[in-house]
This record gives structure tokens, sequence and C-alpha cells, in this order.
């Protein structure tokens, strides 16, 4: 009787393999556990201004100081121009899309180190936690978004030239590939640091300086015609494509050449693919490491 | 039946020691150093002397077995016998390094409590979060927080975050979560030796319920024999990563593991029967065995409120005023535990007679530490010679003793003393 079952799997409802296909993600399952997806948002919506005084206007006040303080030391002292976007415009939408990036990446890339308790104990699809912070950054994204669409109609009826496109329904695609490319990039790093530890302190120094050689202080156009003969190293940036075109859609300035779009897309595709493989083979034996 | 689980050669491999130095430039350094043809500067000292010895070891070994459905198999092993490693295998949390599992219905295990509870949220929150980690969805969330929060006894505090709990009522709420998931098969670790008393004993009975009444499958990880016993139905035990018994019935596999555990154990002898080794003379013993309360023979193991006796019969054909019988008591350590003889209170109790003479004598297991014990007959004429002496080759019985159900889980099998007694408590006025 044994001899039949072998390899005949249908019968059995689960089968433990020690190795799997490089990339075996039961999107099905995932689906299953939709109400602990939405379970995790929730819990990190809630705990994030829990017993604190301000509650969630937490999500703005980091990057409306973070705009009072660009606006005073990259507008005023450095004197950077903004592609006569209004300063609080230019930098506080560079700085929500730019902390969503970031945050979609810190927690992937903490996903393994985070969770090490929780993975120890008890199962359940690993990818579930990646794909709760998405949406739980979003939140913060959305309400940041409430804020700037209230600035944005302030300047828009004080006479600042800044007028929508209609490339500003693209807005979930810009944010969807920010998502992409900050997961995509964190669960590389997750699945590496969760053997070489001090991966972990190049990353968080490697990304605020990232911060920089993308345009976030600094227009793309500021860049290109200062540096015409270097501006091609911007397509090896993924992160400025997405950002000037947020800059193109809802300020009508600015926006991304094809060639550094193709790349950035490109480069996000490949990102997610290599950190799901990694992050795919690492989650079945990271407990034996930890 | 059918069958539930079946494991086949599954094998988990651990590396000991350093898997590598956990920081890349180390290990950049290492690896520049052997392509350059020198010494590893994060080498261990000789390292070279032991590159063959393994560093590696199995936690899990060649190991397969089926469960049928509706069993509820205790598995018993000392501590680092692969018991855990097996449960997060079968809980899908690590992966084997060889062989294959397959499994016939929804898993849940419980290999600890209130796993994901966090702090800041309220218990109600907790109970939807914990039970969507444990793979239940919201609905059937919605369907029994009634149940769940009437089974925890914390209604008043459930709206409360749970960090403001006391460690008893967050384990009372964790283990009410999951006892109330749905599964076809449950594993579980020692996840009952928590909360009070009270607690305990209801958690027990919900552990029952669960695997009796259902037909599930039940996995179960304890040291606590007791706990075992009274859960599983079969079971098997665990050494270095290898099944090395397993039995039908739970009983034969704690006593096994009860005998199994001490390497000098004695021969496991039930019934001692004489052959023709006293025949003939005048105090001959012809037969000791052991009976509970009830009059049935005890076989091998005896529960601690067994009211065990030691019966003999003996055939005297000259009675001798000075004769005494009594009964020596060892522990399998060699420790010896008492002497006791017939005429050591009223001697006019004890009339013999010429023939077979049928004895028994009350065994005290109810002092006792779990363990393997052996029972031999003495006899002597007083302050004159021994007929029977204190010898290894005098007639004797071996029995294994084992917390009875009677036994709370705060009984611990291995506290100090060399007995165990359970005594009766009384409130005075």
């Amino acid at each position: 009787m044994s001899d039949i079952a072998k390899d005949d799997d249908g019968d059995w409802s689960l089968v433990i393999r020690p190795k799997r296909k490089w990339l075996d993600i039961d999107l099905r399952e995932i689906y299953r556990y939709r109400d602990l997806i939405k379970l995790f948002v929730n819990r990190d919506f809630v705990t994030v201004y829990k017993q604190t005084i301000l509650g969630p206007l937490w999500f703005i006040i980091n990057p409306l100081f973070t705009t009072i303080i660009y606006s005073f030391v990259f507008g005023n002292l450095a004197a950077i121009p903004t592609d006569g976007i209004p300063q609080t415009l230019f930098y506080y939408g560079g700085t929500m899309l730019w902390s969503y990036f970031t945050s979609c990446l810190n927690s992937g890339a903490d996903v393994f180190s985070g969770n090490a308790g929780l993975f120890s104990k008890v199962y359940f699809p690993r990818l579930t936690v990646p794909i709760s912070k998405v949406f739980s950054n979003l939140i913060s994204v959305a309400i940041q978004f409430g804020t700037l669409a209230v600035f944005y109609v302030y300047f828009a009826a004080t006479g600042s030239p800044v007028r929508p496109t209609w490339w500003a329904f693209a807005l979930p695609l810009i944010i969807a590939q920010l998502a992409a490319l900050g997961t995509g990039f964190g669960m590389i790093i997750s699945s590496l640091t969760t053997k070489y530890r001090d991966l972990r302190q190049l990353i968080g120094f490697g990304v605020s300086l990232w911060m920089y050689a993308t345009p976030i202080v600094y227009p793309l156009s500021e860049l290109t015609s200062r540096y015409p003969d270097y501006s091609w190293l911007m397509s090896l940036n993924p992160v400025a494509a997405p950002i000037e075109a947020f800059r193109a859609a809802f300020y009508g300035v600015g926006g991304p050449s094809p060639e550094m779009l193709i790349s950035s897309i490109v480069m996000t595709a490949v990102f997610l693919f290599a950190g799901l493989l990694l992050f795919n083979r690492n989650e079945r034996t990271f407990v034996d490491v930890v | 039946m059918s069958i539930a689980i079946r494991v086949e050669h599954l094998s988990k491999e651990y590396r000991l020691g350093v898997i590598n130095h956990g920081m890349l430039y180390k290990d950049f350094q290492s690896w520049l150093a052997r392509r350059l043809g020198r010494p590893d500067p994060h080498g261990q000292l000789g390292a070279a002397h032991f590159a063959d010895q393994k560093d590696r070891f199995w936690a899990l070994k060649d190991l397969s077995f089926e469960i049928e459905q509706g069993d509820r198999v205790g598995i018993i092993g000392r501590n680092g016998a692969g018991k855990s490693t097996l449960l997060k295998i079968l809980s899908r949390i690590t992966a084997p390094t060889e062989g294959i599992v397959r499994i016939k219905g929804r898993v849940a295990s419980l290999l600890e409590v209130g796993t994901g509870f966090h702090g800041e949220l309220t218990g109600r929150e907790n109970i939807y979060l914990n039970g969507a980690i444990l793979g239940m969805k919201k609905r059937e969330i919605d369907r029994k927080i009634d149940e769940i929060i009437d089974f925890s006894e914390i209604e008043h505090h459930i709206d409360t975050p749970v960090k403001r709990y006391s460690s008893g009522m967050y384990v009372r709420l964790a283990f009410a979560v999951a006892a109330h998931l749905d599964s076809e098969i449950l594993i579980a670790d020692e996840v009952l030796a928590v909360g009070d008393a009270a607690f305990q004993k209801k958690a027990l009975g919900k552990m029952n319920d669960l695997s009796k009444d259902f037909g599930r499958t039940v996995l179960f990880v304890s040291h606590n024999m007791n706990t075992i016993s009274s859960l599983c139905s079969s079971g098997f035990v665990l050494d270095r990563g290898a099944m090395v018994f397993s039995g039908k019935s739970i009983d034969k596999v704690v006593s096994w593991y009860i005998k199994g555990g001490n390497r000098d154990a004695f021969e496991s002898r039930a019934v001692w029967e004489d052959r023709d080794e006293y025949a003939g003379k005048k105090f001959s013993p012809k037969k000791l065995y052991l009976i509970d309360g009830t009059g049935e023979m005890v076989s091998e193991v005896a529960r601690t409120e067994a009211n065990l006796r030691l019966v003999m019969d003996i055939e005297l054909r000259e009675i001798s005023q000075l004769l005494n019988f009594g009964i020596m008591l060892e522990a399998e350590e060699g420790d010896l535990i008492f002497w006791s003889f017939a005429k050591d209170a009223d001697t006019s109790n004890v009339v013999l007679s010429e023939g077979i003479n049928k004895w028994s004598v009350r065994v005290p297991c109810e002092l006792l530490r779990p363990g393997q014990y052996k029972v031999t007959l003495l006899a002597g004429l007083h302050n004159q010679r021994w007929i029977i002496p204190p010898e290894p080759s005098s007639p004797s019985v071996v029995f294994g003793v084992c917390p009875g159900h009677g036994v709370s889980s705060f009984f611990d099998e291995n506290r100090p003393g060399s007995i165990a007694p359970i005594l009766e408590w009384r409130k005075e006025r």
C-alpha cells in the first residue's frame, strides 16, 4: 500500500518535504490567511498611537518637521531650486514617498529578526508579514497624502503654478512600485541578515545616504542641467523615477526620462523577484540559524 | 482506520558551533585567507585536527511511523531526544533535512500559548489576532468569541490591554483561544503547565474533551508522565533522535520509559516462582506476586494509588516460635528503602501452620518516587540465623511505580528525597 501511496500526494492535505522548488508561493494559502493580514495591519496601526498624546497625528508630524528643516537647509541656505514648485509641496511630497519606500524596506528587512519568537512557535504563511507591512505603511501615506492635499489646495488657490495632470490617476501605480521596490529590497536584506547581522548596520547607514542619491531634496532637472554627462547615473537608482513621476503628475513639472522609467521598472521587477526567491529559501530554515 | 500522519525516514540535522562568523567581513577574511593559502584568522586553533569530527548532529535520524486517525499519541523522551524537533517539523516551523511527512487534515499546533499576543491590544483584540495566527478565520472567531471569553474567566477585563493582566489571566486567555481551534489534528507541547491548579484541571479536562469526544488525532509531548498517561492512549519513546520503543498502550510505554531511563535497571520480573531451589526446605517459598486493590495481578507498573500488596505462598514443614519473615524494598539505584517483618507489631496475629500459607503485605507505593523497585522476601530464625538472607539471589519481584491519576500537576516527579510520599492533608479546626 505504501508503494502506491508514495507518488500520490493527492490524498494528503499536507506533504512536508526537505526541499522546495526555488519559487513556491502558495497564493491561495495567503488568501486564506487574509484575515490575519488585516489583523496585523490593525495591530500595527492601533499600537502606534496607544498611550500617546497626539495619537495618529504622529503620522504627519514627522514629514511636516522634515519639510520645515529641508526648506530651511536646502531651500534657503543651500538655495537649491525646486522647479518652481512651492518648497512645502516639493519637500513634503518627496519626504512622504521616500519614507514610504524606506518603511517598506525596513519592515521587509526586519521580517525574520523581528518575528523570530513568533516564527519559531507557530506556522502561518510568512509572506503575510511583509504584505501586511505594505498595507500598514500605506495607512500613514494615506494620512500624509491627505495633509498634502490641504497644502496643495492652499497653494493652488494662492496662485502657485502647480496643476495636476491626468497622470495623477497613476498614483496607485507609483505607490505600488515603491512598495514592491522597498519590500523586495528589504526581503533580500532580511534573508542576508539572518546570516550576517552587520549587514543590517550597513543598510541603516546606506539608506540615509541613498536619499541624497535620489531627487528628494533637489529636482532631477537641476542635476541633469548641472551634470549633463553624468545624468545617466540616475537610471541606476530605481527610486528616482517614481518620485519624479509623482512630481510630474501632481505639480506638472519635472518627470523621469523614458530610459529612467524603463530601467526603474525592470529593476523593481528584479528586486521583487530576487527578494521573493531568497525569502522563500529562508523562511523554512531560518528558525535553525537565529 | 485511515492514516492521519505518515512519517517516512525523517531526519533533521543541526550544525553545531560556529555556522559562520555572523559578520560578513570575518567570513570574507576567512575566505581570502583560504584562497591565499594562509591560516584562517578566525579558525579555531587546531581545527584541522577535528575537521572530520562531527560538528553536525542529527536531532532526528531516520524516523518513520504512522499515526491513525483518532489516535492520542504521547511522545516521551529526555531533553534533547528530538521531541520538540519532531513537533516543529510536523507544525511546519522548520523543514526536515531528509524524509517526508504526509498529513491528512487540518493541523493545529500549540507549541506555546499566547504566541503573538501584543501587550498594547485588549484581550478581545488579542483573541482575534492570536486566533488568526493559529489559522482561524475571523468568522470562526466571531462565532466562538463568547465561548472563548467564557472559558478564560476574564469577562470583566476583556477590553483591557493585556499588558495589565496578571500572568495567570494572560495564560488563561491564551489557552482559551488555543483550545477553541477546530482541527482534525492537534499537536501540543507542554502547554498545560500553566496557570493555577483549578485552571490546570480545567485545561486538562478541555484537552481530554478535545481529544476524546471529537475523535481528534492528538500528538502530545510532556515530561509529566501523569499527564501523558491520562491524555494519551498510545505512545512512543524517542532517544537521540530515534524511536526506541512504541506501544499501543500508553501504560506500557510509560513503564518502559521509567525503566529504560536507567541503564542499571532491574531485570523485569512481576512474578517469582520457585524452581526447586527451596523445595523440601522447612521454609519454602513457592510463589510471589503483586496485586492491586481490586485483587488483579499487577504486571509491570503500579500507580501510586493502587493499594499494592505483595502476595506470598509459603510452604512450611516445621513451625518454630523464632521464625520471622518479611520483605526488603530496594530502589533501582541500589538504595535500600526499608525492611519490614511480619512480627514487627502484634505477634499473636502471625499464626503459622504446616503446609501452604498464603500471606500478603501492603507495599506502600504511595510513598515511593516514580521508578523501578524490587521487593525481596526475607526469612530467618530470630537472632539465630537467616533462612532467606537479604541477597540479590533471594526470591523477589520487580515493579514500577508511576504517579497515579489522582496526582495533581503540582506533584513533581523530580523533587528531592529518597521517597516522595503522597500524604493525607487535613484542615484542623
